[in-house]
């Protein structure tokens, strides 16, 4: 066989065989059943995409939250030991201490919707029905004072909620530092007195009491 | 083959070694290395090792470390959270050297704990705006074609505990919620254009199979350019603590949204604007405003080497500085150290691979006089990106934003080799 020939032949097999070079379908994986979608789908969106039918009042959602979610949360959803203040906080933002709830910071009610079906209770996650989930999140917007007592959550009320901290949130614009030419960069003699201003605060890092009041990553 | 030694020779080796673990009052460094072990071992002696046999090579079908490795291990801090299934752990990088953070001392950082899935059970799910919603079981996500990148995952709440001053005591607990591993995986690309896109694709959820259903959104065009459906570390299935079988990997960007456990991912025209994009993981200023999607690791780097949990322990003169810098943007340029808190800067050596959205490591080698010494790093990327200080940070940022602490780390070097956590003007 001639070189030209058998070049020819290796370069139209490399053709036929190459992988990703070709667009499209490698025909892995199998289509999904409507059913199979349905039972994982349950991700919610601010515009209430997702949201399933049902309703849920305050008054009913109080008595869940007692049941299945206060022993975290407290009862008024004021939190508990470590784990997560829900409720309060209201203007909180701006002071040494910010308190980050539903009311105070989240931007977006499906949020609670969303992770409350999908997280909670902590440890029986995704076992709260449409209805009781909507019943909780009542609860809470009433907890944060965002509606009365007599208020029943619904798919159909749910977008024309807005919570108070929706507008303020921005986007990134890193890189946020003052521009400096690396070719300017200190080298030598960069400062002329050096003090130390701040020392270890916790130098035996896992004592054995629990008592740590500054630092938090939760 | 050998004969099978009589019994009494192993049983004297046993004896040994737990006579030598007997004597391990003396503080260990760094290494384990402790200052004296068994003088029995030293020259002129002939050391045991040198005489009996050890194990043979059906002991140990999954090796482990040295037992006089046992300190390097991965170190909860347990204050910090409410319960250690929805907390962290940290990276010995003060042990380790290289780039690539062996599998078992990986940090964890989990929301509703390990979650355990059999391989056989294991499904991932395309749905949403696609031409038809696919299923693939692990074996047919190993049937698209792979690649192998090394990258490092750094957790955004990464010194999280150091905003308003030095806190804790050591570069695992200050820098640790890092690890550096090469994945082996599936382009997301490949898998999405599997499903067909729609034109008005502009998003994905990602959301994890474990009982917190971990969910973010990923931009679309972060995810057709370098993200990975991976199946493997370090050439190994994942740990079941790192997502067995199956996460995504989203370079340089924030380790949480490298879900877990990955079990759906829905295509949409919007963000969900889920849970850990809006309470969690937004940065509050201190003007009440919140920046959210943010998304990229900003340049850092750590001396890991001296510092609290390492002290010098030998007496003058030449002396290893060591440690790591990184970037969420591209490789790292440049590393300079300072022996004086800033008043004088030398630049050290990068060694080994530079690799985008990796780890580096460095090295300075200097004559140390035995004074006091107060170190620190700053790192330069490629995209000329100067890692900053702790008060430029807090300046911009004020101290409320929890998140992408990228500060420099100062560690006070005290006469006869302490290290401690400092901050300096």
């Amino acid at each position: 066989m001639s070189k030209s020939l058998s070049a020819a032949i290796i370069l139209a097999t490399c053709a036929l065989t190459a992988g990703p070079a070709l667009a499209g379908k490698f025909h892995l994986g199998r289509e999904a059943k409507p059913a199979e979608v349905a039972a994982w789908d349950i991700d919610v969106r601010p515009d209430g995409q997702g949201l399933p039918e049902g309703k849920g009042s305050v008054a009913q959602g109080d008595k869940i939250f007692q049941e299945q979610c206060a022993a975290c949360h407290g009862d008024f959803a004021e939190g508990r030991d470590r784990w997560p203040v829900l409720a309060g906080g209201k203007g909180s933002l701006k002071s040494d201490r910010p308190e980050k709830t539903i009311g105070s910071y989240w931007p977006y009610l499906s949020t609670v919707y969303d992770y409350i079906h999908r997280a909670m209770p902590y440890g029986n996650a995704q076992s709260l029905s449409a209805d009781e989930t909507y019943a909780i999140t009542a609860y809470l917007l009433h907890m944060n004072d965002l509606v009365d007592a007599k208020f029943e959550l619904s798919d159909k009320n749910f977008t024309g909620i807005h919570l108070p901290n929706e507008k303020n949130f921005v986007e990134d614009p890193r890189p946020d530092m003052p521009e400096k030419p690396v070719a300017k960069l200190c080298m030598k003699n960069c400062k002329t007195d050096v003090k130390i201003t701040k020392r270890a605060a916790v130098v035996n890092v896992t004592p054995t009491d629990d008592k740590n009041p500054s630092a938090s990553i939760d | 083959m050998a004969q099978h030694p009589p019994k009494s020779s192993l049983t004297r080796r046993r004896f040994l070694a737990s006579a030598a673990a007997g004597s391990s009052a003396l503080a260990a460094t760094s290494l384990g290395v402790r200052a004296a072990g068994n003088p029995e071992n030293l020259p002129p002696n002939v050391a045991e090792a040198s005489k009996i046999l050890g194990e043979g090579v059906d002991a140990r079908p999954y090796g482990t470390p040295s037992e006089f490795e046992k300190d390097v291990v991965r170190r909860h801090v347990r204050w910090l959270t409410a319960s250690t299934e929805s907390s962290v752990n940290f990276t010995p990088i003060h042990e380790l050297d290289g780039i690539i953070t062996p599998n078992g001392l990986c940090f964890e950082r989990h929301h509703g704990g390990i979650a355990e899935i059999d391989p056989a059970d294991y499904r991932l799910m395309i749905n949403g705006l696609v031409d038809k919603p696919l299923i693939f079981t692990l074996e047919d996500l190993m049937r698209f074609p792979r690649e192998n990148r090394i990258y490092f995952l750094e957790c955004a709440a990464n010194s999280g505990m150091e905003w308003r001053g030095a806190q804790l005591n050591g570069c695992q607990f200050t820098q640790g919620m890092i690890h550096c591993v090469q994945y082996t995986g599936v382009p997301l690309k490949y898998i999405l254009e599997e499903a067909g896109l729609k034109t008005n694709a502009k998003w994905l959820m990602p959301e994890g199979g474990d009982s917190s259903g971990m969910n973010r959104s990923v931009p679309l065009d972060k995810a057709l350019d370098d993200c990975l459906v991976a199946f493997r570390m370090n050439g190994e299935a994942l740990r079941p603590e790192q997502g067995y079988p199956v996460r995504l990997v989203v370079p340089g960007w924030e380790g949480n949204m490298w879900v877990k456990w990955l079990r759906r991912i829905e295509v949409g025209d919007k963000p969900w604007h889920t849970r850990e994009e809006t309470s969690k993981y937004t940065d509050l200023m201190e003007n009440g405003k919140s920046r959210r999607f943010t998304w990229v690791m900003d340049c850092k780097s750590v001396i890991t080497n001296p510092s609290p949990q390492a002290p010098i322990t030998h007496d003058k003169g030449f002396t290893v500085l060591t440690g790591l810098a990184w970037s969420g943007r591209g490789t790292i340029d440049r590393v300079d150290i300072t022996l004086d808190g800033g008043k004088n800067w030398r630049t050290a050596r990068i060694d080994g691979p530079s690799l985008p959205m990796a780890l580096h490591r460095f090295y300075y080698e200097f004559d140390w006089d035995g004074s006091p010494l107060l170190l620190q790093s700053r790192a330069i990327d490629s995209t000329g990106y100067i890692q900053p200080t702790k008060d430029e940070l807090r300046s911009v940022r004020g101290t409320n934003s929890i998140y992408h602490n990228n500060g420099i780390q100062t560690w006070h070097v005290k006469k006869g080799g302490e290290v401690e956590n400092v901050e300096v003007s």
